[in-house]
């Protein structure tokens, strides 16, 4: 028996989701300047403040410098051979309803297991479907408006609600906040716009699908989640992207804002491209998330189950302003061949009696390499502030790469933080337990990973429990219940 | 049902056992005893297909080439082994484990998957057996086990996947007399005309609970004895070190003890 051989064929499963659909697209010239997004903010009928933000962005991102710190390695991105905004054309014009989309639209989700349509829909979740720079559609958007919810693309919401995206926009994570995050701010082009007034429960999951099918284009979406007093929403996010040779830029800003005794929950299933096995092409996956429990009692809860991408850079973060406001983060992460993750997440203390909690699953197999970065800041005004973190790691063989590196600044000798880190190697002795009970290592394999992975499951939505679960090559059964 | 002719193992070039012959037939219990390092283990490990052993010999098992197969195969093929040291697998519930492995028998058997509810059913009865807390289910394998619950449960799992030969290492290491009752009781439960168990022990104690039809002694990788019940209490009386004093030609020092 030969464990690397079966690590080998259990995370080699093919990409299911690289084919490219034939669209025909509305494309902006290649490469970056202000024309290019006076041109953005043209096709999307901005106005004037939207514009103005855009070019402050550009014009500060000029005098960065790309960030190198992170445990990742790639060469260099030419950010003027990129696209910055391609979208499928409508084929009728005038207010898009779902009935209108595209079919052969309606059929690229079928083939990725997403319904537009609202009365297939078993499980009650409400989808706004992005495909490259623009939402093709949101699936319940009257049945929301009924309680009061408003869900809809970001664009949509630019025109239909100015003052609470004027309000929110930026205010989570600044158009100055990092290198990434300020090229979004200049060149987003669309995303999803969630609003649940007060004292509101929305009554459905919402989600959005990313889906990037042009060739040479970028994804830079911006999404944006406010949760009023009192009010409650649960969100999901998946994404996939077809197989191509050369590496895609997705840099994508999310912004969460909880008031007073508030509940987000934001699940993400990331599942691009991860490049072939010798690690050509892939996205890279640069992403800002972060969250403000701006209210007291109020609480932001980050789920992320990472599987591919050829690189990651992410931290979906909390700030915990409001007193006894609760931060949560629950990641898997796995890489397999060249991928490269760095990923974790900031607790930011402010508020008194403060908690955060972070599990971290890294898996690593192949040559992949897995980095947890996190930092747990408790300013002198959090007295009462505690956290709680664990991370561990898995490693499927000897050629792989697990690194932790946890920062932790403590300025309220009241606060209390505790760190739990563990790195295991998947056992010979695991397999021939199980082996030796009749169960094939290759089930094996996998349910060790999959038991490994359980606690961060079981924080997930049912629907993406068993998503995530398949893509770790898992049966449902293993780990659910 | 078991048949071993002149078996010998290497582990990174040294020789465990060195030439064990044996005969186990359907419905006996056989006792294998010896001193530490004596080889026992290293037998049961062999017979269930552990890796890293280089392997000379024959094994027929129901008159198939049992050194041929796999671990998993053995295993739906009805062969056993009750772990001396059961291995943790956190985050795998104990009863999705069962129902896995219960599966893979029942399939190389004919029979059809059992359903979560079938098996709920037939776990909750055979629990009985080893008087297992109910609790026991929905806690990860062995994760957290005390040793007399690792114990425990793998008589239990040996009572749920049924084997026709079941091979227990040093069950009774690590259990105070009253858990030693419990899994003792659960095996003799499990003995019957179609079933063939070989229990390793160190000590006779165990053997006062589960009474074997042969008991052989193995010393320094060989059968050095083979006598019914009764050697045991010699053994218990004299101790290994006299037995080992008659054998002909002793190993060099060096192989003798060290493993």
């Amino acid at each position: 028996m030969n464990v690397q051989t079966e690590i080998r064929d259990l995370t080699n499963q093919e990409y299911k989701y690289g084919f490219v659909t034939d669209l025909e697209t509305d494309v902006v010239p290649r490469g970056l300047n202000e024309n290019v997004i006076r041109l953005i903010s043209a096709k999307k009928n901005e106005p004037e403040w939207m514009l103005d933000g855009r070019l402050r962005a550009y014009r500060h991102w000029l005098t960065l410098e790309e960030p190198r710190w992170q445990n990742v390695h790639y060469g260099p991105i030419d950010y003027q051979d990129i696209i910055y905004y391609a979208a499928p054309k409508p084929k009728t014009a005038g207010p898009k309803s779902l009935d209108e989309v595209d079919p052969e639209m309606v059929a690229m989700f079928n083939k990725l297991g997403i319904s537009l349509a609202e009365q297939e829909r078993l499980s009650g979740i409400a989808v706004d479907a992005i495909v490259d720079s623009v939402s093709v559609g949101t699936t319940f958007k009257k049945k929301l408006a009924e309680v009061g919810v408003i869900f809809c693309s970001f664009s949509e919401a630019v025109q239909d609600h100015p003052d609470l995206v004027k309000k929110y926009l930026g205010s989570v994570v600044p158009y100055t906040d990092n290198y990434f995050a300020t090229l979004n701010s200049a060149v987003f082009t669309d995303g999803s716009f969630c609003f649940i007034p007060k004292g509101v429960r929305c009554p459905m999951e919402l989600s959005t699908y990313f889906r990037i099918n042009a060739a040479d284009t970028g994804q830079f979406e911006r999404t944006l989640i406010i949760a009023e007093d009192a009010a409650y929403v649960s969100y999901l996010e998946g994404c996939t992207a077809p197989i191509r040779d050369k590496n895609q830029l997705h840099a994508a800003v999310v912004e969460l804002v909880a008031l007073e005794g508030a509940q987000i929950k934001y699940s993400t299933v990331q599942n691009w491209y991860p490049g072939d096995k010798d690690g050509k092409g892939g996205i890279y996956n640069f992403v800002t998330k972060r969250g403000k429990c701006a209210g007291a009692n109020s609480k932001i809860s980050w789920t992320q189950v990472e599987t591919g991408s050829a690189i990651t850079w992410k931290y979906p973060s909390v700030i915990l302003q409001g007193d006894n406001s609760v931060g949560e983060f629950h990641s898997v992460a796995l890489t397999n061949n060249r991928q490269q993750a760095d990923t974790g997440t900031k607790m930011i203390h402010i508020g008194k009696n403060t908690r955060s909690t972070i599990l971290s699953k890294g898996i690593s197999a192949g040559r992949g390499q897995n980095t947890y970065r996190g930092l747990v800041k408790i300013l002198k005004s959090a007295s009462g502030a505690r956290n709680h973190t664990q991370c561990d790691s898995l490693l499927l063989g000897d050629q792989c790469g697990a690194h932790t590196f946890p920062y932790v600044e403590v300025k309220n000798p009241t606060a209390k933080v505790e760190h739990e880190a563990s790195t295991s190697k998947i056992g010979e002795d695991q397999l021939f337990y199980c082996q030796q009970r009749g169960i094939r290592q290759e089930d094996a394999v996998s349910m060790i990973v999959n038991g490994f992975c359980r606690e961060v499951f079981k924080e997930l939505p049912m629907e993406f429990a068993v998503e995530a679960q398949k893509l770790l090559g898992v049966s449902l059964e293993g780990c659910v219940g | 049902m078991l048949d071993i002719k002149d078996l010998h193992a290497k582990v990174l070039g040294r020789e465990i056992l060195r030439g064990i012959s044996l005969q186990v037939n359907a419905g006996e219990v056989h006792a294998i005893m010896g001193p530490n390092g004596s080889g026992k283990s290293t037998l049961a490990q062999v017979l269930a297909g552990r890796d890293g052993y280089d392997v000379t010999g024959e094994v027929l098992y129901k008159g198939k080439n049992l050194l041929a197969m796999s671990p998993e195969d053995r295993a739906v093929a009805g062969v056993f082994l009750a772990f001396q040291y059961p291995i943790e697998i956190p985050g795998v519930g104990n009863l999705y484990f069962l129902r896995t492995a219960l599966n893979a028998v029942r399939k190389q058997r004919g029979l059809e998957d059992l359903d979560a509810m079938d098996f709920l059913a037939h776990a909750k009865e055979r629990m009985k057996l080893v008087e297992m807390d109910q609790s026991f289910m929905t806690r990860s394998v062995n994760e957290g086990f005390s040793g007399g619950e690792k114990k425990r449960n793998e008589i239990f799992q040996m009572a749920i996947l049924e084997p026709k030969l079941a091979i227990l290492d040093e069950t009774d290491s690590g259990l105070d007399i009253d858990a030693l009752r419990v899994v003792a009781a659960g095996v003799n439960a499990l003995r019957s005309k179609d079933r063939a168990m070989l229990v390793i022990t160190h000590y006779q104690r165990l053997l006062d609970y589960i009474v074997p039809d042969h008991v052989h002694v193995i010393a320094s990788g060989r059968i050095v004895k083979s006598g019914t019940k009764d050697l045991a209490l010699e053994l218990e009386k004299h101790g290994y070190t006299e037995l080992e004093q008659q054998l002909p030609a002793r190993p060099s020092p060096a192989l003798g003890g060290a493993l």
